[in-house]
């Protein structure tokens, strides 16, 4: 489980979070949802010790990581497998040199251990026979199914994924919806996932966050976000005609 | 920024970059991987630059040669001397900062704007030392192999050029480039020290403009051309201050 307390971070004179506070539990697909530029990213990279909070605390299983030196951060972080919007994969090395890369550097694993389990981590987000082409030589779906790939091959106890679904077609975007959430309950994982799309909202969120003007404006489930009558959450979520008359459709049924 | 908090945020870099790697076995690869990229591939343009400069060199010595009272063999000691002294170490560092201090800057900025800095950092890789160790060590140690070659190659220059010229023959240049070595052996070490600082100032500049990129492709190809100017502008005040200290 990863809390978060209190959280507030600042750049320069502009206050981007104000006092945001959450539990995000193992073996849920927690996610984070709201308008653009209104935190979300900011919060996840406070998180994950990429940006320091200026105040508050970041809680991973009862270790305060905001609290810790670099090197016992560098051991949570051995914990965590995340997902990027554009994927980061390394470009100069192929499908498989990525997926292996931190089993490499932080395991003592034999050479064909190592194999193994990249090829173990590819199946499973069926990547099959494109181990030696370099990312650029695949399409966005697939980087995205071999990031995911390579966060997991350290059997991550907590997963992040930024925008798993921007720029995806609908297709490959519940396709990753769906590997998200199998691989969450597979192995028990924290999972946070930052989102815009509506349709992961209502696929995948087993807990919801939606974080307005920097705050955790909203709280709540798939089932309750469909009944919810805050303003701004409705808002947002049912900003098209189209989804407006289908939440009206859902509650009357 | 201002240029101070760019220089403080430099140093506190470096004490990053000499940490220890987490790997042995993947430094080393990585080390002899980039001293190919850099060092081995910076080769042939250094020996082309060196060849001409060195005949250049020894053919405006010979023409403004005019006084009876020097004798020919002041060319090929001045060839030796000024490819020794400035040519070979500062000018090649200069075209070398150019070459691969833009390459650098570039490949570590995209990597910083296309997140794979983060990934790295998220797995809790030291991204300094993972990136900057292995260039600044691989240049800071082969790059003076390099500039010997060029002090050869520009010497070798000056000969082919003089002796097709008919300008001087192969014994009066040889005696020339043999002229004062027992004492002036001591500029060649001076030449290789200033080489190692020029390396590492190119590389780790480089690195450091490459690392702190913010924003995408336009702001990699400004910190690119920031990191070519602050590198030639580092290696002339090195120069001035090795030179002041060591010769001075």
């Amino acid at each position: 489980m990863i809390e978060v307390k209190n959280l507030s971070k600042s750049f320069g004179d502009t206050q981007i979070l104000f006092d945001v506070s959450s539990k995000f539990e193992a073996g849920r697909v927690n996610l984070i949802i709201g308008a653009s530029g209104q935190g979300k990213s900011v919060l996840t990279k406070c998180i994950v010790g990429l940006h320091e909070p200026d105040e508050g605390s970041v809680i991973y299983d009862g270790r305060d990581f905001s609290a810790m030196g670099r090197k016992d951060r560098i051991e949570v972080r051995k914990e965590i497998g995340m997902l990027f919007q554009g994927s980061a994969l390394f470009d100069s090395m192929t499908v498989e040199e990525n997926v292996s890369f931190p089993l490499k550097l932080f395991t003592k694993m034999s050479k064909e251990e190592i194999r193994d389990r990249a090829n173990f981590c590819l199946k499973r987000v069926n990547i099959i026979d494109k181990n030696e082409l370099l990312p650029a030589e695949t399409s966005g779906g697939m980087q995205k199914r071999i990031a995911i790939a390579r966060a997991i091959a350290m059997n991550p106890k907590y997963l992040f994924c930024d925008e798993p679904n921007s720029g995806l077609d609908p297709k490959t975007s519940i396709l990753i919806d769906n590997l998200i959430k199998e691989i969450t309950y597979e192995y028990n994982m924290t999972t946070i996932v930052i989102t815009h799309d509506m349709n992961s909202v209502m696929e995948i969120g087993d807990h919801i966050i939606f974080i307005n003007q920097g705050r955790n404006w909203w709280e709540g489930d798939n089932n309750e976000i469909l009944r919810t009558e805050n303003k701004e959450v409705v808002d947002f979520v049912y900003a098209s005609s189209f989804m407006k008359n289908l939440r009206d459709k859902m509650i009357n049924n | 920024m201002n240029l101070f908090e760019h220089i403080g945020r430099y140093f506190v870099m470096l004490k990053s970059v000499f940490a220890r790697p987490e790997k042995w076995k993947d430094f080393s690869k990585r080390f002899f991987s980039e001293v190919n990229e850099i060092v081995i591939k910076s080769i042939p343009l250094v020996a082309f630059l060196s060849f001409f400069m060195g005949a250049v060199i020894s053919l405006q010595t010979a023409a403004n040669m005019s006084s009876p009272l020097l004798p020919d063999y002041t060319i090929g000691y001045i060839t030796r001397q000024s490819t020794i002294l400035e040519f070979s170490p500062t000018i090649i560092s200069l075209i070398i900062a150019g070459k691969v201090g833009s390459n650098i800057a570039s490949e570590i900025g995209t990597m910083r704007v296309t997140e794979q800095i983060d990934a790295l950092e998220i797995m809790g890789v030291n991204s300094i030392g993972y990136l900057m160790l292995p260039k600044i060590l691989a240049t800071s140690i082969f790059f003076p192999f390099v500039i010997v070659i060029s002090m050869v190659l520009s010497i070798v220059g000056g000969w082919v050029a003089g002796v097709q010229s008919g300008l001087y023959s192969t014994q009066v240049y040889v005696l020339g480039l043999r002229a004062f070595w027992a004492t002036d052996q001591y500029y060649l070490y001076y030449a290789l020290l200033k080489t190692i600082i020029f390396a590492f100032l190119i590389t780790s500049i480089a690195s450091y403009y490459g690392y702190y990129t913010k924003g995408g492709a336009l702001e990699v190809g400004r910190s690119s051309t920031k990191a070519v100017v602050a590198s030639s502008v580092a290696i002339l005040l090195a120069n001035y201050v090795l030179t002041q200290l060591i010769l001075g």
